[in-house]
């Protein structure tokens, strides 16, 4: 008896694992783009874990100049 | 037990029809994925806040996969009626090409999955939203509306106009007024645009235990409800135009369909179902295709009239 390579349920079961195989790796080449474009946007990469880093200290008000006790005693 | 000659031939396995790629796609309903995509992508677009292309793609396929996902959890939950009515009985669960627990599964890890990316491409706001129109859809409009009251499509209409309010959180991180309208414009569209299509798709709703207006309340009365509701449709998408992303084009566009669509309700109202049924329901049908045009046109408007400028 011939065997029969090709029966409907083969064509149905490579649809399948052709369709999932696109939607995996276009999952991956998605997952892989909107991370550059997320990391080109900036903003902040760091969270805060409880340790004091100068990375995420938020940076001081500029302190107005201070005068020299010389151009106090000038006015 | 297997004879010798039977394990080598495959036919002897084929008892039950296999799914294909195809058939899962079906389970997501397509059709209705489209309108999701496109009044997504309007919200998202009229927005006042810049969006990377990139990002604002993402954005609406997850939005679109998560309403995907909504539709294979509802075709889970109705394959019971599905299987009695004509036009339903050829969908993947009744016609045994997809088992039910395959079904169900689908739905529920494409609705984590799109809400999850949702949250991680926008915000958690949006991804939010997602999550409970995907609840909306399955539980409370499936589950506990459909089999229960007449007014199941004006409820369960609410589902379909979150996209664009979705869309625009999406971009905000919220909600505003324009969102709100773009809601109401879908959420009111929806009961004239379903009960001009049940009127002349006599389904087999009674048979299937599902309570339908032509069915409950009769014809006439469902010609009422379809020309009320073009009344009531009208100034919510007048008003849309006032707002900031309304325009000289858009209101042209609203003011024009709305006299087409309040004229055809009126039509609908005015006529028997003698007549109807003499000219083949000839008036029902112009006007359930108006109501296409009219939906998809209005959206189309706020695009341009995004791109031009508004008032």
């Amino acid at each position: 008896m011939a065997l029969r390579t090709e029966h409907p349920i083969h064509g149905r079961r490579r649809s399948r694992n052709i369709g999932l195989g696109i939607v995996l790796v276009g999952f991956v080449a998605l997952v892989f783009a909107l991370t550059v474009v997320k990391v080109r946007q900036g903003g902040l990469m760091e969270g805060f874990d409880h340790q004091p880093r100068v990375s995420l200290t938020p940076a001081e008000p500029a302190a107005a100049p201070t005068r020299t006790p010389a151009e106090e005693v000038q006015q | 037990m297997r004879s010798a000659g039977a394990m080598t031939d495959i036919n002897a396995y084929d008892t039950t029809p296999e799914a294909e790629f195809g058939d899962f796609v079906a389970l997501l309903k397509p059709r209705v994925m489209s309108l999701v995509v496109f009044t997504a992508f309007v919200g998202l677009v009229v927005a006042p806040v810049d969006v990377h292309p990139f990002i604002a793609f993402c954005s609406v396929l997850f939005i679109a996969l998560g309403g995907g996902a909504s539709g294979a959890l509802n075709m889970w939950y109705d394959r019971d009626i599905d299987a009695v009515m004509n036009r339903t009985q050829s969908r993947p669960i009744p016609s045994g090409r997809v088992e039910e627990g395959a079904a169900l599964g689908l739905g529920l890890v494409l609705a984590v999955i799109s809400v999850m990316m949702l949250g991680l491409v926008a915000n958690w706001f949006a991804a939010g939203f997602l999550a409970f129109t995907i609840f909306f859809y399955a539980v409370v409009y499936t589950v506990w509306l459909k089999r229960w009251t007449p007014q199941n499509i004006v409820i369960g209409g609410a589902a379909g106009a979150f996209p664009p309010m979705i869309g625009w959180a999406c971009a905000t991180g919220g909600i505003g007024i324009e969102s709100l309208l773009m809601f109401a414009l879908i959420f009111f569209w929806t009961p004239p645009h379903f009960w001009a299509l049940a009127l002349f798709m006599k389904e087999d709703y009674h048979k299937a235990g599902v309570p339908m207006l032509t069915v409950t309340h009769g014809r006439q009365a469902t010609r009422r409800h379809i020309f009320a509701y073009t009344l009531v449709l009208a100034p919510f998408a007048l008003w849309l135009g006032l707002t900031s992303i309304g325009g000289p084009l858009y209101m042209a566009v609203a003011v024009v369909l709305n006299v087409a669509f309040i004229r055809g309700g009126w039509q609908i109202l005015r006529r028997s179902e003698e007549a109807a049924i003499a000219d083949g329901y000839a008036v029902e049908k112009r006007v359930f295709k108006l109501s296409l045009a009219y939906l998809f046109l209005h959206f189309l408007a706020l695009m341009v009239q995004g791109w031009m400028g508004g008032w």
